[in-house]
């Protein structure tokens, strides 16, 4: 939900947003909310790719309604911008189910963020969201998701996995899953971590002669390989690797 | 071949290595046995390159080349192989893959041309026949799930594949049952029984010296090889103790 105001650091979903570098562009970003609706029964593969940016910052807002057993399959690939933000709220009707996977691959003063709002309304839905998220340099990766379920919102199964992996010591992730839950039948798991790359296993693959590099992208690749395992489509699936692994070079 | 003379390594403050000397030539089978805490493992990862060991004075060369201020991947392309005491899992990262990049890494930093899907699946078939380990482990992450004895027998596939010129193994032995442990050492032998390898292995215990006959058995204690001798000298450590040998 993006208002006409410019938002500051007290709205809650823009808390961890770069507001000095949204500024020069809010009035061309403040409008660009995509309406999406998925039709009872039916299902809706999107993938979002790296957005175009004006003057670095990229602002993606989809507002989503996923119809009774419908589903919405979404990947997103947060990176290559000053500031990055994608912003999803869906809303499930009965025995809906979202799936989202997105990675945020975030370098030098980047500022990216994944902000989600799920919203339950209705019996029976799921939702499975993972997001990994890549950082080195000053770069700042956010992960926001909130799992709202309706009173009458029973059987709702809803899950979260996030992982943040540090390349530098100062780059920051922040990760803030939250629950509103007011069924009592429900099942809503959330998951959490930060790390950096295992320093053992970096001197195990060295030992075998793997230089530096490619053990640092082996593992990288294998950190972010959940984020995309769930695209359907083969052709889709590799273009968004493709374009992560690219960016993932990049980072070191 | 490898070539250790009065090593001293600390780790932090601590000097683990106190003046250790060493040489092994090609066709050789050496052992070091010693007790908890003599610096087996810190030899090891002296020799492997890992970080968080310093070595104070000494020298180690590796047919003739200064190996200490070379970064472990370039060691292994020279010809080392170091076998871990407790081999590291690495999630989504399949062996395959990774062994195939690894040895590929090694034959591009000694200018040979890389080998292709085909040519290293055979290779990989027949080192994972010769340590009765099944192919499909090998298209599994690396040691994510597997027991203790698989890990090691891992190991040993490992080295088969990149086919190392000196082959150092840090407790290969430990956590392998009677059967585990007999394949094992046929593999050993099988893969680095040759004129022109060596092997160098840490161990605790005889059993594996019944598979694998050193020609050299050497007692390291408080971080210096205090004793040297032939297979014999093992016999003797297992009746009669370290204190009483070594002393």
């Amino acid at each position: 939900m993006i208002a006409s105001v410019l938002p500051t650091k007290r709205d809650e979903g823009w808390r961890y947003a770069d507001l000095t570098a949204l500024e020069p562009v809010w009035n061309d970003v403040a409008d660009v909310t995509e309406i999406v609706a998925v039709p009872a029964g039916e299902t809706l593969d999107r993938q979002i790719v790296i957005p175009p940016a004006t003057l670095g910052v990229s602002v993606t807002d989809l507002n989503v309604t996923i119809g009774k057993g419908g589903t919405f399959n979404l990947h997103l690939l947060n990176a290559a911008a000053h500031y990055g933000r994608m912003h999803v709220r869906v809303t499930l009707e009965e025995g809906a189910h979202f799936e989202m996977g997105g990675a945020i691959l975030g370098k030098g003063e980047e500022t990216l963020e994944i902000v989600t709002e799920t919203i339950h309304a209705a019996p029976n839905a799921t939702s499975n969201q993972i997001v990994r998220t890549v950082l080195s340099g000053r770069a700042t990766g956010t992960f926001m998701g909130k799992v709202h379920v309706a009173r009458d919102a029973q059987k709702t199964d809803a899950a979260q996995s996030v992982k943040a992996m540090l390349l530098d010591r100062t780059a920051t992730a922040n990760a803030k899953p939250e629950l509103e839950i007011f069924a009592d039948d429900v099942k809503c798991a959330h998951g959490a971590t930060v790390g950096e790359l295992d320093k053992q296993a970096l001197f195990y693959m060295a030992s075998r002669g793997l230089d530096p590099a490619t053990a640092q992208r082996l593992m990288l690749q294998a950190f972010i390989a959940d984020s995309f395992i769930n695209v359907a489509d083969n052709t889709a699936r590799e273009t968004i690797e493709n374009k992560a692994l690219e960016i993932l070079e990049a980072l070191s | 071949m490898l070539k250790i003379e009065n090593l001293h390594a600390t780790i932090g403050d601590t000097e683990i290595l106190k003046g250790l000397s060493l040489e092994i030539n090609a066709g050789e089978v050496h052992a070091i046995m010693g007790p908890n805490g003599a610096g087996k493992s810190t030899l090891a990862y002296v020799l492997g390159g890992r970080d968080g060991y310093e070595v104070t004075e000494g020298s180690a060369t590796f047919n003739g080349q200064d190996i200490l201020d070379m970064d472990p991947h370039e060691r292994a392309a020279l010809g080392l192989f170091l076998g871990f005491q407790y081999p590291v899992e690495i999630p989504g990262v399949s062996n395959l893959q990774f062994l195939r990049e690894s040895l590929n890494s090694q034959r591009k930093s000694r200018d040979e041309e890389p080998l292709s899907g085909g040519e290293f699946i055979k290779l990989a078939k027949e080192k994972a026949a010769l340590l009765k380990m099944d192919m499909d482990m090998l298209k599994r992450a690396v040691n994510v799930g597997f027991s203790g004895g698989e890990k090691k027998r891992n190991e040993m596939v490992q080295m088969g594949i990149l086919n190392p010129e000196l082959a150092i193994l840090d407790e290969t032995d430990s956590g392998l049952d009677i059967d585990a442990l007999r394949t094992v050492g046929s593999g050993i032998n099988a893969i680095m029984r040759d004129e022109k390898k060596a092997v160098l292995l840490i161990t605790h215990y005889q059993r594996l010296l019944d598979e694998v006959q050193p020609d050299y058995v050497h007692v390291l204690a408080k971080g210096r090889i205090v004793k040297t001798g032939g297979p014999e000298l093992a016999l003797q450590l297992e009746e009669q103790g370290y204190e009483a040998v070594a002393a």
